[in-house]
């Protein structure tokens, strides 16, 4: 970002408090894509303990099993969760579904576009991450 | 914060019998001697229908004339007036100052522009993407022969497109966008949502040209649906419509 440009930059591309649930979902579905990318990695680097035999992998599975252990998994689940639900709602959407009809605006010109439909969709998905993610506490916590 | 001034004891074009008045704080800078922006800081009375750009132009008047804000119509038609007014992107002349419920009213340049000076700001990038999607109807035949060949339309077909005709160049979409936030070379929603509009219009035949154009790494594919751009459009637009629709053409949602 160069001060010539005056881009908002990554602040103004983050800052989820002044458009709306619809730029809430956006972020959260950033974050939740680079949440998941780095637990990929960090699960292959996981299961990749096999080659150091049964021991080597029984060492690293105990620390699944820590509280820290089970916070992360519960993340984990929140961000997927979410991420999967949302991602069928901007799927859709990128196809053109459910985002209204053109038609002549009228003031005062609410888009149709960011219609209910969708915004249950996004209220759907953090409901449901949290429903899992109590759930996903409750079974780990609860052995 | 340089100065605090009053023009409430001087003679002003909005009615001093206002008993309301508002800090107006105005980011300045100027690019060829600045490092950076400051905020002048100005009391103006104002009343239930004064606008933020009339509040600017009664500072100009009585301040400081060397504020440099872009404005023509005054009334929402030349989309001259766009910036920053408490965070976000609307036009001056379309933002009454008793609607924004604040005691301090912020100006500053629109972002993801840059500054020519204090709230004035480039718009060639703008003009450049919107120019590049081909604005105009593509036919085969440009020329009307015959007296009997115009290109008819029904109101039916008209309704596919006019809302996005609306759109007056402001920039407030490209501004809000969090694309253009950190990407220099994405295309934007008003020239996406320009593209549909042509795209969408039953006379035009530049369908496939236009979805070639679109259809590149920092093109149509950089949309993420956010909708911000629809949100602050004062037109009433909605690019992320357009946007979504023109994206359907080329997932094969559409045809
Ligand atoms: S689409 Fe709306 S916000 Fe964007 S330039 Fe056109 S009128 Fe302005
Ligand atoms: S002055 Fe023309 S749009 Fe505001």
């Amino acid at each position: 970002m160069t001060k010539d440009e005056h881009k908002a930059g990554i602040g103004g591309m983050a800052n989820p408090t002044r458009y709306g649930i619809e730029r809430v979902a956006y972020w959260l579905m950033r974050l939740t894509g680079l949440g998941l990318l780095a637990y990929f990695v960090a699960h292959i680097y996981e299961t990749s303990n096999i080659l150091r035999g049964q021991v080597g992998w029984d060492e690293f599975l105990a620390l699944t099993q820590t509280t820290e252990g089970h916070i992360f998994l519960a993340l984990v689940i929140a961000m997927c969760v979410f991420h999967t639900v949302n991602g069928v709602r901007v799927m859709l959407g990128h196809g053109g579904i459910g985002v209204g009809t053109p038609a002549r605006p009228d003031y005062p010109y609410d888009p149709a576009s960011q219609n209910y439909r969708h915004k249950i969709g996004i209220y759907s998905a953090i409901l449901l991450a949290a429903i899992a993610t109590m759930y996903g506490l409750a079974v780990m916590f609860g052995e | 914060m340089a100065q605090v001034s009053s023009i409430a004891n001087e003679q002003t074009s909005t009615p001093v019998s206002s008993s309301k008045s508002v800090m107006l704080r105005i980011s300045r800078y100027n690019p060829e001697h600045d490092d950076s922006s400051k905020f002048m800081e100005f009391n103006v009375p104002y009343e239930k229908w004064t606008t933020v750009l009339e509040a600017i132009l009664e500072v100009k008047k009585h301040f400081d004339h060397s504020v440099a804000v872009r404005y023509s119509c005054r009334q929402a038609t030349c989309g001259s007036c766009g910036m920053m007014i408490n965070g976000k992107p609307r036009l001056a002349c379309f933002t009454k100052i008793s609607e924004l419920d604040s005691d301090v009213v912020t100006v500053e340049p629109m972002n993801n522009f840059p500054i020519i000076r204090d709230l004035a700001v480039k718009f060639e990038r703008l003009f450049d993407t919107h120019q590049k999607i081909k604005p105009y109807l593509i036919r085969d035949d440009t020329e009307l022969e015959t007296d009997e060949r115009e290109f008819l339309q029904s109101p039916k077909e008209l309704e596919q497109y006019i809302q996005f005709a609306n759109c007056i160049k402001c920039g407030l979409c490209n501004s809000a966008c969090p694309t253009m936030a950190t990407d220099s070379s994405f295309v934007g929603p008003q020239a996406l949502a320009q593209a549909y509009r042509y795209v969408a219009d039953s006379r035009d035949k530049g369908k496939d040209s236009r979805l070639k154009i679109i259809d590149e790494s920092h093109g149509i594919w950089r949309c993420h649906f956010a909708g911000s751009c629809s949100q602050v459009c004062p037109k009433g637009v909605d690019p992320a419509m357009g946007i979504q629709f023109l994206r359907g053409y080329l997932l094969g949602f559409r045809s």
